[in-house]
């Protein structure tokens, strides 16, 4: 019990950030119209890939002879720019179709 | 002064994820949602790079080498398989990133436990004081495997590689090799020397990722991709708990919040449940669909061309529903000559869009929208269903399940309680197929068998091609 209330208060910041983000999360699409659920999907995929920061620092702190480490750290490098770069892109492809309308009278 | 700064680099990337999804769920501003985002993303990963330090040693970031070519190479790759994609793929291509972004986290996970297991055996750390790390290590591993496995599938089956499969008690097997991963897991956190054991976490969240999405069919696809998307992001979370990284953490969390919400709205869309996605009815229900598919096909009526040209000559109203055949067709550009074609004879043509036509929902006002279609043009269901009582006729181009009656009147379809396009309250309707074979649900369409449906067999981009040439002659 003194282990877990531990853990909350010494990382209480990192909860409440997970509350608030959750919230955040579900309020800033509630509205998309079902036009923009592929390209919304599409972006919010790219957005995840900025689990290539830890494949960053993984790679960053292995030692120079720690070959495992720096094959895996490598290829998670590799995989989450794709995931990051490829992302953004496709996105920007799809949403290029919607850019000619002047005034897109979208309600829903 | 670095780390300052890089907390401030971190700040902005956050901000810019948060505003970046809220102006992609807006038409006009989507674009540059986009852009925000990825500037956002540029920001948080150059700062990484020259700003990180370890926070107990102090020490910077090395083996730059290896972090640039990996970069560079994931970069080139990303950027060419992006802009070479057609148009009809790029919900594979999504599935495919996706899964990338799971393998990431995942072997992040796997090297971060080696490391952890190496400074356990020479006994630099304490047990009790690594658990919380290797509780998350383990979370991790999972969803990233899962999410990793899931989205090859979903890949594969997208573009026909992989075939649904399924087999009797299915579900019960997914659900104890999940169960087995998670115990295992629970006990890597009590025991962190038992590291064989994160072997088999990795392969059992593997194995329930390939089949946990096996079973499902494939017009749930969108809808297993952007449950799978939000599963990465909860992955990339979990990365950042471990780095303690806020940037991680708040884009991880968005898109995983963010994500599921999607996923209900498309399951909505549907007018299902997540459930009843998750446990796979669609696929499961395979064998009624397989049962429908022997039952005779009843008698079917065609038209020819030059019949379906007058017909459409001498409407008033034409409504045009796009489906997946128009995307495999590649026939968005010469469906628009025919609505101008029509639309100089004095016929008024509208298209009715269904949310979940072709293989994504918006799948068809992207492609619409590629051939110039006027956004005015494009009706939501509901607004067509109204106006599908005055329209003289209904072209139906490739699609299929999305008008078949069996979702009003069939309990027992494995689609029913699906919201369709009421198209049979039309005069006539034109359906065009390249053969009578079921859509993608695998069911039989009773549409095709009434009286007031002919049929139009052919590829649609020859077949409006003809039309075309047909109207013009008239």
């Amino acid at each position: 019990m003194d282990n877990i209330l531990n853990f909350i208060s010494t990382n209480q910041q990192i909860i409440y950030i997970v509350i608030l983000m959750i919230f955040v999360g579900i309020e800033v699409i509630g509205h998309v119209p079902s036009v923009l659920h592929t390209p919304l999907m599409s972006g919010a995929n790219a957005i995840h890939g900025v689990v290539v920061i830890g494949a960053i620092i993984v790679m960053g702190k292995a030692n120079t002879d720690n070959y495992l480490a720096l094959i895996l750290g490598f290829l998670a490098v590799v995989l989450g720019t794709i995931n990051v770069v490829g992302g953004f892109v496709v996105t920007d492809r799809m949403l290029e179709m919607f850019k000619k309308k002047p005034q897109p009278p979208k309600a829903t | 002064m670095g780390e300052h700064l890089l907390t401030v680099c971190y700040l902005i990337g956050s901000v810019a994820f948060i505003l970046g999804l809220k102006m992609l769920s807006h038409p006009a501003a989507a674009r540059k949602g986009n852009l925000v985002a990825a500037f956002g993303m540029v920001v948080a990963i150059a700062g990484t790079i020259f700003l990180y330090r370890d926070g107990e040693t102090g020490q910077r970031l090395h083996n730059y080498t290896w972090i640039f070519s990996g970069l560079l190479i994931g970069g080139v790759v990303g950027i060419l398989s992006a802009k070479k994609v057609k148009m009809t793929s790029m919900p594979e291509m999504v599935s495919l990133f996706n899964g990338m972004g799971g393998a990431c986290a995942a072997l992040i996970s796997l090297v971060e436990f080696n490391h952890l297991s190496k400074e356990l055996g020479e006994g630099t750390v304490k047990v009790a004081s690594i658990q919380p790390t290797v509780l998350i290590i383990a979370l991790g591993l999972i969803i990233g495997s899962v999410s990793f496995a899931g989205s090859l599938i979903a890949w594969g089956k997208l573009n026909g590689k992989v075939k649904d499969y399924s087999f009797t008690g299915q579900n019960i097997l997914n659900l104890i090799f999940l169960a087995i991963a998670l115990c295992a897991a629970v006990y890597l956190v009590i025991d962190p020397a038992q590291h064989f054991l994160l072997y088999i976490i990795l392969l059992l969240s593997l194995l329930y990722g390939v089949l946990f999405v096996m079973p499902i069919g494939g017009a749930d696809m969108p809808v297993v991709i952007s449950l799978l998307n939000s599963f990465t992001g909860v992955a990339a979370a979990c990365g950042g708990f471990l780095y303690d990284n806020k940037v991680m953490l708040t884009g991880g969390i968005l898109v995983g919040a963010a994500g599921t919400l999607l996923t209900i709205l498309m399951c909505k869309a549907m007018n299902r449940s997540l459930t009843n996605v998750l446990v796979g009815s669609f696929g499961g229900s395979n064998k009624s669909g397989v049962s429908i598919e022997t039952k005779s096909q009843g008698v079917y009526k065609e038209i020819s061309i030059t019949d379906a040209a007058m017909v459409m000559n001498y409407a008033n109203k034409v409504l045009i529903v796009p489906g997946y055949g128009l995307a495999v067709a590649q026939a968005q550009h010469i469906c628009h000559e025919l609505e101008k074609i029509l639309e100089e004879k004095g016929v008024e043509v509208k298209y009715a869009i269904h949310p979940v036509a072709g293989r994504m929902p918006g799948h068809m006002n992207v492609l619409l929208a590629e051939a110039d279609v006027n956004y005015e043009k494009l009706l939501e269901m509901e607004v067509a269903n109204d106006e599908f009582k005055t329209t003289d006729v209904v072209l139906i181009l490739g699609a299929n399940d999305v008008v078949n009656p069996a979702a009003k009147n069939d309990p027992t379809s494995p689609i029913f309680g699906m919201p369709i396009l009421e198209v049979e309250n039309a005069k006539t309707v034109i359906v065009n197929k390249r053969s009578m074979k079921p859509g993608y649900a695998g069911i039989e369409n009773d549409l095709f068998f009434q009286p007031k449906t002919a049929m139009l067999f052919g590829d649609a981009k020859k077949v409006l091609q003809n039309l075309c040439a047909e109207i013009k002659a008239v």
